[in-house]
């Protein structure tokens, strides 16, 4: 098995707001290894997005601070860099892909010279060899005709190319860790086939660990190894992508995965979640789901459960898990 | 014979694409490109594909929002446009309502639940105020949501809350027919099924029909009776939701279902097999001659970049591709 290279221990991030603290990721540990893919998985405001931005340092000022833990990169724990070598890792060692390319590229640059921005900063380079590590990175991004394509500017460009060309920006430098935060959802279906095939590709072609962020199960199963599966700023379940559907553990888990329709199968009715996830402001005592959960016990709404390693890779936060 | 609420005849939507100062067309934007499809009573028909398809201008020209170039849209058997204004007012527009895709954009934050439910009323009745109270009440128990839900304002509610306060709306004056744009897309996922329940149960209590705008396939199986899959500005596949996804004929059909598709990986590997469209779908501005699709598809020959294919029914579905005779 390949080296871990990213170790995340007991990450907790926290928004300051007027009314209170909201935990947004409340004790996050996890670790990814070279090559491989490894998906957090969850609804809207489970943190998984303020997860990503906490690895990068690079979370909404003033506000977001990350209160603790841990997040070691190749041997270094980034949390202890000052921000003027944190920038020298962002970009460089691990960068990231945001959901939206309509924003995420600046309308009046072509994007060629967006693409240089980062390869000068980190690499150093002269002019002329800057273009050329530019067209390489579009190549490893299956762009057609990259030395056209460099001097046009996003609106001229297709969502899913533009998608691409972000993901030119963020391989540009060869970092070692690739944060995707729902990189496909504004795709469309066969566009999102597409660029799900070509990370595929350069994930081979690089090595390098890719975190995916998503909401969609059928992404997980497409592309993770491993999964994490989120619920109010805590992971509730890991485990191997083939474990998380064929022996779910976690509650939230296997009726999440209930509630997705399938396309293989007619099914006459859904399994749906009663209720909607707690306002991080104010979370239950005892096990964030309990309120939620089909098979709740006294213990869940006392004490938090702990989490449980059950071998294989698999661990789980329940008080049913033993 | 089947009971048909809604029937599309050779829909056509062309916009002129115009250029410099006297806004000279230079060409057509064929967004709906002779679309025909049939509603039936209580049942759902879904339209799926890509951006750019054509799906939402066929749901605006059925809701009257969009001025068709060309076709007719009959309801009950009549020609929807040989109504006079009156007409339309009264035994059209009342019974042809629709819920939005985005709960958080759909409704006035300035106004009260209750004044958004009771507005189609207040608009389209005579009823007193007291008669839509009630009526706002039965609503809501309907939906789902408190009866104290009604004197609160839109932002005290979540995003599923919100679509249940839609689909009240929607429901107001009885209508017919519901045209449903991605009515559960912007949603979480563990709320989705309970929209997409709620949904089910009240077709199934009011005997509604459901026009489904969407373009995840799942969905779409789950929700619908018939579905009709469409490619620039045509349909290319058009039958029974069972039929269509257990045997689907278009290669489109098959690519989209592919991408769709939740492939649990065996031993350790990664996902099966799947179909990988190249390139992207073309202008509408200006189609590919002969089959629209053949640009992007794997098999296709040589007679496909010129004949161009017709819709014939094959099995039980009709399809749109020069492989089938």
């Amino acid at each position: 098995m390949s080296n871990i290279i990213l170790q995340v221990e007991n990450l907790r991030t926290s928004f300051f707001t007027r009314r209170g603290e909201v935990k947004a990721v409340d004790g996050v540990s996890f670790y990814v290894r070279e090559g491989e893919t490894f998906g957090i998985v969850g609804e809207s405001g489970c943190g998984k997005t303020v997860t990503g931005l906490s690895l990068l340092r690079l979370l909404p000022e003033p506000g977001g601070r990350i209160v603790g833990g841990k997040i070691i990169l190749e041997g270094t724990n980034l949390m202890e860099l000052s921000k003027k070598a944190m920038r020298t890792y962002r970009g460089k060692m691990i960068s990231m892909i945001l959901q939206d390319p309509m924003t995420s590229l600046n309308p009046v640059y072509p994007i060629g010279d967006q693409i240089a921005e980062s390869v000068r900063l980190h690499q150093g380079l002269p002019d002329n060899m800057v273009e050329q590590e530019v067209i390489s990175a579009l190549r490893l991004l299956r762009i057609p005709s990259p030395e056209m394509i460099l001097r046009q500017y996003p609106f001229q460009l297709s969502g899913g190319m533009r998608q691409r060309v972000v993901g030119a920006i963020a391989m540009s430098c060869h970092p070692r860790v690739l944060i995707a935060d729902e990189p496909t959802t504004a795709l469309d279906a066969t566009i999102q086939a597409q660029y799900m095939a070509l990370f595929k590709d350069v994930q081979q072609k690089t090595n390098v660990a890719i975190i995916f962020i998503t909401h969609d199960f059928g992404v997980i199963a497409n592309m993770c190894h491993r999964v994490a599966v989120m619920y109010a700023g805590k992971i509730v379940e890991t485990a191997p992508t083939r474990e998380i559907f064929n022996a779910p553990r976690h509650p939230y888990t296997s009726a999440l995965i209930n509630s997705v329709p399938r396309l293989d199968r007619k099914d006459d009715r859904l399994y749906s979640i009663e209720g909607q996830p707690p306002s991080l402001m104010n979370l239950p005592a005892g096990c964030r789901f309990a309120p939620r959960c089909s098979v709740v016990q006294e213990i869940c709404r006392e004490q938090e459960p702990p989490e449980v390693d059950i071998g294989n890779g698999h661990s789980v936060s329940c008080w049913k898990v033993k | 014979m089947a009971d048909v609420l809604l029937e599309g005849r050779d829909l056509k939507k062309h916009y002129p694409v115009t250029r410099g100062f006297l806004q000279r067309t230079i060409g057509w934007v064929r967004a709906v490109d002779g679309v025909s499809f049939t509603i039936e009573r209580g049942k759902t028909l879904s339209l799926v594909g890509e951006s750019g398809a054509g799906k939402t201008t066929t749901a605006k020209a059925v809701l009257l929002l969009e001025r068709l170039t060309s076709g007719s849209i009959l309801f009950e058997g009549k020609d929807v446009y040989q109504f006079s204004q009156s007409q339309l007012k009264l035994e059209y527009r009342p019974r042809v309502q629709a819920v939005q895709q985005n709960p958080w954009s759909s409704m006035n934050p300035k106004m009260r639940v209750r004044d958004i439910i009771g507005e189609p009323l207040v608009v389209n009745t005579k009823q007193s105020k007291s008669q839509i109270r009630s009526r706002v009440l039965e609503l809501l128990e309907q939906v789902g949501l408190m009866s104290d839900a009604g004197e609160r304002y839109p932002h005290e509610f979540s995003g599923g809350q919100r679509q249940r306060i839609a689909v009240a709306r929607a429901l107001a004056l009885n209508p017919s027919l519901v045209v449903l744009d991605e009515p559960v897309s912007a949603l979480d996922v563990s709320i989705r099924a309970q929209i997409m329940n709620l949904l089910k149960d009240l077709q199934a209590q009011y005997n509604l029909s459901y026009l489904v705008i969407a373009h995840n396939l799942a969905t779409v199986r789950y929700m619908s009776h018939s579905v009709a899959i469409m490619y620039l500005g045509q349909i290319v596949e058009y039958g029974e939701a069972e039929e269509l996804f257990e045997k689907p004929l278009h290669p489109y059909t098959r690519a989209l279902i592919s991408a769709s598709q939740l492939t649990i990986p065996e031993d350790g590997t990664q996902g099966a097999k799947q179909i990988i469209l190249s390139g992207e779908m073309p202008s509408p501005l200006n189609p590919p001659e002969g089959c629209r699709f053949h640009t992007r598809c794997a098999e296709s020959g040589e007679s496909c970049s010129k004949d161009v294919p017709e819709l014939k029914l094959i099995g039980q579905h009709w399809v749109r591709c020069n492989h089938y005779k």
